[in-house]
């Protein structure tokens, strides 16, 4: 497969989704360059997964545009995402590798190779031939994200990808990640564990109601928010 | 079969003409699923899948389908096979080939309806992955007629069950021919008619005992299966 | 995963799965329609392989009422028809559907009745007289009432006593448009008298309460005659083995082949090939 064109940069112009006489996102206008990770933070409902969703090129935007280097019409060849709850095939793990490999136009003969090497990335390698949907919560989200590796994104979309696991498998997915970020991947993830965003972001993107409220680097955000928004979210309290 | 021994006896002689009758009866209603399941899994999956106008309206023919009276596809067939209708220059009248047509019309719908409904079901779960894999039509449908099958098994038998048990069609389309067209329930419905309701009787318990150890041989499989893939 | 591997599996098994009968039928066999009489007695059961051991010739024997056989006939899905309504042969044979009717064997109708005769007619020597006294007397009565050869006698002898009966019926006549079988099942269920041939009464499996209650009567005979379908007609009628089987029927060997039936010592149907009134 000849290599396509690049996804980036992804690019929101004032886009707005309106699904069942809902605003889910509301004059959204944002850019996805190569670099280091973006973090969308917000409470419930303030159009997260919905923003990842559009940005992977998933949903139609009611209004605005969505581009991916300046297409409005990019198949999803260099972008992956990893869902809240990834679905795997009723298969082995490495199958599901192989399968999104071959889906990727990688040569049969590559596959076995570069599914061990996911699968040693993401840590599951003794896995590998187990079906996928008996792992473990933890175990599944890995082997999402090694899925998604497979595809050899520029650009990797996670949605609260550590939100209903245990501090131990937190970790690991997050040293994946960095892992990922390492190889020059650009990362964006939504979260709710304000420390993780710390951990993990270089750029915090607050979201509240399908607006961005406010956004900007990481360090400038938790130690001076400009909007009052942002200020009650640090502390706490709750956003309605 | 000599009506003067009980279906029994029968079974315990290996009487050839039971065998015959038996092996008859797995080959059509076999063949009818495999032919039906040909055409049925991958009709259902694709109305599944896809957005059309009328759609509905498909989907409701469909599942009515399911209950196609079996006589009445005999009869449809059967003037479709004469040799005064259209197929007639085929000679497939009083054939077990006719037999398995009028069966795989029969169940086709039952196998295209069950795959539709567990193919649509199952894409709710899988669509967006399928979509951010960048998986085409083609994919999509083998992607999910696979992991749908073990569900897709049962539908398989649902059918298989249909056939088995029916007589209206074959009896017409096949002419109950003894030791060429002659299946369990065609035998039965004869039997009946002779007025040994005994054997006929018997002989409904050995179809019923042959249905039931497919059925059987269909779940240990699936149990292998599953342990292997999940 | 389905690979070209699967789907080239599937298509050879299913080449197969539909060429195997075809190619068996290509042998030398030929389609007799013929009536429920004759093979709910057994009849066939026993000449049919002798007919085979000299020949060869497989007779896949379509077993319906003398109608239905008929029209399959007519429609060309038989290559012979054996069947016992003179009269319904004679007009498929002037329609000409066949070549020429052979007459090959007889036997008689009888009226089957309850043991406990409600109608009184048993022991009744005129089988006219004992259907109108079933009519007058309202007692149950089972016809065939599927165009058999069985039923158009059945009509023919309520004409000979002056009845109508497709106008004159009442609820105690119960057409049930089967064959001989469920209709000897229909009387023994409801104790209603039926008129029946002997060969599928001998045979007969659930005679429950039921007993011949009259026999005899020149009119309850019954004649069956076979006829090869016109290749005229039917250019794909397999002639030359037709015709074979039927010169074998009219011949000594099978008409005493006919003759040897029997059912615990019983004969069922008596050959007469060689009477051209028949």
């Amino acid at each position: 497969m000849r290599a396509p064109l690049s996804n980036l940069p992804v690019q929101f112009d004032e886009v707005g989704i309106v699904a069942g006489g809902v605003t889910i996102l509301d004059s959204v206008s944002l850019t996805f360059t190569p670099g280091a990770p973006t973090v969308l933070i917000g409470p419930n409902g303030s159009g997260k997964t919905t923003l990842l969703r559009a940005a992977m090129g998933l949903i139609k935007p009611t209004h605005g545009r969505v581009t991916w280097a300046g297409s409005d019409l990019m198949p999803p060849l260099r972008r992956a995402i990893v869902f809240q709850r990834p679905t795997m095939l009723r298969r082995s793990a490495a199958a599901n590798l192989h399968y999104a490999l071959a889906n990727a136009g990688l040569g049969r003969a590559q596959r076995s190779a570069r599914a061990a090497e996911l699968l040693g990335l993401v840590g599951v390698s003794e896995l590998g031939e187990r079906p996928a949907r008996k792992l473990s919560g933890g175990e599944q989200q890995r082997l999402a994200l090694a899925r998604a590796l497979a595809r050899d994104p520029e650009i990797l979309f996670l949605d609260e990808p550590t939100a209903s696991l245990d501090p131990a498998a937190t970790k690991a997915i997050e040293d994946v990640i960095r892992a990922v970020v390492a190889r020059g991947i650009k990362v964006v993830m939504s979260t709710h564990d304000l420390g993780e965003a710390k951990r993990l972001a270089d750029e915090i993107v607050l979201m509240h109601r399908g607006r961005i409220v406010e956004s900007g680097p990481v360090a400038a955000f938790f130690s001076e928010p400009r909007t009052p928004e942002a200020k009650q979210f640090i502390a706490g309290e709750l956003l309605v | 079969m000599s009506g003067d021994h009980s279906a029994l006896e029968l079974v315990l002689t290996a009487d050839p003409a039971l065998i015959a009758i038996v092996r008859l009866s797995l080959i059509v209603s076999l063949s009818a699923v495999f032919f039906a399941a040909l055409v049925g899994v991958p009709f259902g999956a694709l109305i599944a899948l896809t957005r059309f106008p009328g759609r509905e309206g498909v989907i409701v023919v469909l599942n009515a389908l399911m209950g196609l009276p079996p006589v009445v596809v005999g009869l449809a067939i059967y003037l479709m096979l004469s040799r005064s209708g259209p197929l007639g220059e085929f000679g497939l009248l009083f054939t077990p080939q006719a037999m398995v047509i009028a069966q795989t019309v029969l169940i086709a719908p039952i196998i295209a309806a069950l795959t539709r409904q567990t193919i649509e079901d199952l894409w709710i779960e899988y669509r967006d992955e399928l979509a951010a894999m960048n998986v085409g039509p083609a994919g999509r449908v083998a992607t999910l007629v696979w992991d749908a099958r073990f569900s897709l098994v049962t539908a398989l038998l649902a059918g298989f069950g249909r056939a088995a048990a029916e007589v209206g069609a074959v009896i017409i389309v096949g002419g109950n021919i003894e030791g060429f067209t002659r299946t369990m329930t065609t035998a039965i419905a004869l039997e009946t008619s002779k007025g040994d309701l005994p054997l006929a009787i018997g002989l409904g318990f050995v179809l019923m005992t042959i249905v039931v150890v497919i059925n059987a041989l269909a779940w240990v499989a699936r149990r292998g299966a599953e342990r292997y893939a999940g | 995963m389905l690979t070209r591997r699967h789907i080239l599996t599937a298509t050879a098994v299913s080449a197969i799965l539909l060429a195997a009968p075809a190619a068996l039928a290509q042998d030398k066999s030929i389609v007799v329609a013929s009536t429920t009489s004759t093979q709910d007695s057994g009849l066939f059961g026993h000449i049919l392989p002798i007919f085979k051991a000299k020949t060869g010739i497989e007779v896949k024997v379509v077993a319906q009422g003398t109608g239905q056989a008929l029209d399959t006939a007519r429609r060309g899905d038989a290559d012979v028809v054996f069947v016992h309504a003179k009269s319904a042969e004679e007009k498929f044979l002037s329609e000409g559907f066949g070549v020429k009717r052979f007459p090959v064997m007889y036997n008689d109708f009888v009226i089957i009745g309850p043991k406990s005769d409600p109608a009184g007619i048993k022991g009744q020597k005129d089988v006219a007289v004992a259907l109108k006294t079933i009519k007058d007397k309202g007692i149950p009565f089972i016809s065939r009432g599927d165009r058999s050869g069985t039923h158009i006698a059945e009509i023919n002898l309520w004409k000979a006593v002056g009845i109508d009966i497709a106008k004159e019926k009442g609820p105690w006549y119960k057409s049930i448009g089967q064959g001989m079988g469920p209709a000897l099942n229909a009387a023994a269920a409801s104790n209603a008298y039926v008129m029946s041939d002997r060969g599928t009464w001998i045979s007969f499996k659930n005679k429950g309460d039921l007993v011949i209650a009259v026999k005899g009567d020149k009119r309850l005979f019954n004649q069956y005659g076979v006829m090869l379908v016109n290749p005229a007609k039917h250019p794909h009628v397999k002639k030359e083995l037709g015709q074979a089987f039927i010169n074998w029927l009219i011949s000594p060997e099978g008409q005493k082949a006919i003759a040897d039936y029997k059912i615990n010592g019983e004969q069922l149907f008596y050959p007469n090939a060689g009477d051209p009134s028949a």
